[in-house]
């Protein structure tokens, strides 16, 4: 018996002993340091970094570019989920119940789904080459070609400051709808016909259908799909740094936390500066998650 | 009489075809129109960029929306030769088939340790896996950086997980993946049934024998969620790469079509470029094409859990 106990206990050190270790190392490690070199001087230079406390903070706090960079991800964080939601579930609607009889999809949906999902397999950095040519300024670009034959006068998709950051918004909703889609589809076969018939039954048409009946039912799986987006919004980094003008430009018009890290830790070597941009993030990140877990708590509908 | 029977089939088609019109009404027509315009923003730059791809450097430069007088293929060759195409997406292939291999053994064996064996510190370790979830990345990447090039210095097997070698970002990449897969499959080992590891236990199977010819075929459908999810996170990692592989020939895939722009502009090639983002779109759209359904609930299921 005590044989079996040794020999337990050596498989669960066995099994637990490579992945911890190099979660540990990778990991943990870095974070903890991350926070420690966030209050030091340290840059590329110096071998020695000197403890300088929260001066880094002191000086954030006056960083014009980071407080843009925070504006962004906070316009993004509202907006993202809003229309990508919104799009995504106005689509999972009509795939799944808004078909010609009302409770069963459209024709062709499931030809729909999977060319709606598609953009999601595509890697970030590709997506932004692509749509890099898709917004050129002129005659040459796919968007502005069209426009120009028309007289009008080509828009600066992204070399236009005012422009810029809803360019980088609409290529994010561009990538996410499909995987959103497919996630209310997913919840939406869950749901017993025969709510839908019984609705229907009594009168209900397709506009009340979907708020009295679909909506309350998918609550569950829309909060998921609103932190999933929202940490997107959060993460946000490989769209603004290879699609924008001077990597979150022009002119700091969409730059975001993540860009602001990472040029400052690589483009500029200030590490200890970087790290404390990189607590803040860690703050604003922990801040959202708490948030949609305490105003999740909703009461489930059992079906 | 076949021909009665086509005449009929026909008929009733168009019947049926009329009857389905009556019953969609305008809203109906709305939500098709509604439809087809997002498909065609979704296929629309994708289809435009495969075009470029055989149009000529003036062609490109003229109106977006010109046909090519001819296909030049050789704008393949040289996104091939002279962007390196080929060897990126090799980078890429290698390192992706072993960090998702490597994430998929070591995040199994943790899950199922933590999921099945209760002992003291249990929930402590599944809490620090799981703890990972809610850190950005961002904030470790300079202690993350030298971390890796420490490792550089580790007698015997340094030189190989370094700075700039695809070992040292396979490690990286396990350790980074961690949190999700334990999460996700110590919750998938929870609902598998016992009985059947608790027979073998009693034949005299070893616990590491139960785990491998028991427990892992059982828990073959979760596997194959979260194995596509971690090749597909992985495969699109752009943030990490560029931090640690800075030289050219250990790039990967992202890391490439990310300089190639850039450096089109140097060397006036934009018809190569357009050429290597096609290939770069191509595979992905060939493989998506064909394990749709796998990757679509592979990708969904992960994230309701």
């Amino acid at each position: 018996m005590t044989f079996n106990r040794y020999r337990r206990g050596l498989f669960i050190a066995a099994f637990l002993a490579a992945p911890v270790a190099l979660y540990l190392v990778y990991v943990i490690s870095p974070y903890i340091q991350a926070f420690y070199i966030s209050m030091t001087d340290w840059r590329g230079v110096t071998a020695s970094p000197a403890f300088i406390g929260f001066d880094n903070f002191v000086r954030l706090f006056n960083d014009g570019n980071f407080w843009k960079a925070v504006q962004h991800n906070g316009a993004l964080l509202l907006l993202l989920p809003l229309i990508t939601i919104v799009i995504a579930l106005f689509f999972a609607f009509l795939l799944n119940v808004g078909g010609a009889k009302g409770n069963e999809g459209i024709a062709g949906s499931k030809f729909y789904r999977v060319v709606f999902f598609f953009p999601q397999v595509l890697a970030v950095a590709v997506v932004a080459v692509l749509f890099q040519q898709v917004f050129r300024p002129d005659g040459s670009g796919m968007l502005n070609a069209p426009l120009m034959s028309l007289g009008l006068q080509p828009i600066g998709f992204l070399s236009d400051s005012d422009v810029a950051f809803w360019s980088v918004l609409g290529v994010m909703v561009w990538q996410a709808v499909g995987f959103y889609v497919v996630l209310f589809s997913a919840g939406l076969a869950s749901i017993p016909r025969d709510m839908f018939e019984a609705a229907q039954i009594d009168g209900a048409g397709r506009v009340s259908l979907f708020f009295r009946i679909t909506l309350p039912l998918l609550w569950d799986t829309v909060q998921v799909a609103w932190v999933y987006l929202g940490i997107l919004a959060l993460d946000v980094f490989a769209i603004v740094w290879v699609m924008t003008d001077q990597h979150g430009g022009p002119d700091w018009s969409t730059t975001v936390m993540a860009a602001e890290i990472y040029r400052n830790a690589f483009g500029y070597f200030r590490f200890g500066y970087a790290s404390a941009l990189g607590v803040v993030m860690f703050f604003f990140t922990v801040g959202f998650a708490f948030l949609s877990l305490r105003l999740s708590r909703r009461e489930r509908i059992e079906y | 009489m076949t021909s009665m029977t086509s005449w009929t089939v026909a008929n009733s088609r168009k019947l049926a075809r009329r009857e389905r019109r009556r019953r969609l009404g305008p809203l109906g027509m709305l939500s098709h129109l509604a439809l087809a315009v997002w498909t065609v923003l979704v296929v629309v730059p994708i289809l435009w960029t495969f075009l470029a791809s055989v149009k000529s450097e003036d062609e490109i430069f003229g109106d977006a929306w010109s046909l090519p007088a001819a296909l030049r293929w050789d704008n393949f060759q040289r996104a091939w030769d002279d962007f390196h195409i080929g060897q990126y997406m090799l980078n890429s292939v290698l390192v992706v088939s072993f960090s998702t291999f490597g994430t998929m053994l070591l995040g199994s064996m943790a899950a199922y340790v933590l999921a099945r064996y209760p002992f003291r510190g249990n929930r402590a370790f599944y809490l620090l896996f799981v703890s990972g979830l809610a850190f950005p990345v961002y904030l470790a990447l300079t202690p993350l950086f030298f971390v890796v090039q420490n490792m550089g210095n580790v007698p015997l097997i340094g030189p190989f997980i370094g700075l700039n070698t695809h070992a040292g970002i396979v490690l990286v990449y396990i350790a980074y993946s961690m949190p999700f897969t334990v999460f996700f499959l110590s919750a998938f080992f929870r609902t598998l049934p016992t009985a059947v590891a608790e027979a073998a236990m009693v034949d005299g199977a070893s616990h590491t024998r139960v785990f491998f010819q028991i427990m892992l075929p059982m828990a073959r459908p979760g596997l194959v969620s979260i194995t596509i999810f971690n090749v597909l996170g992985q495969w699109n990692q752009y943030q990490l790469p560029l931090v640690l592989l800075q030289d050219r020939e250990m790039w990967v895939l992202p890391q490439g079509i990310a300089d190639i722009s850039a450096a089109a502009g140097y060397d006036q090639d934009w018809s190569a470029m357009f050429a290597a983002l096609t290939l770069a779109i191509l595979p992905m759209l060939i493989v998506y094409t064909v394990f749709q359904r796998q990757i679509q609930s592979g990708l969904t299921t992960g994230a309701l859990k």
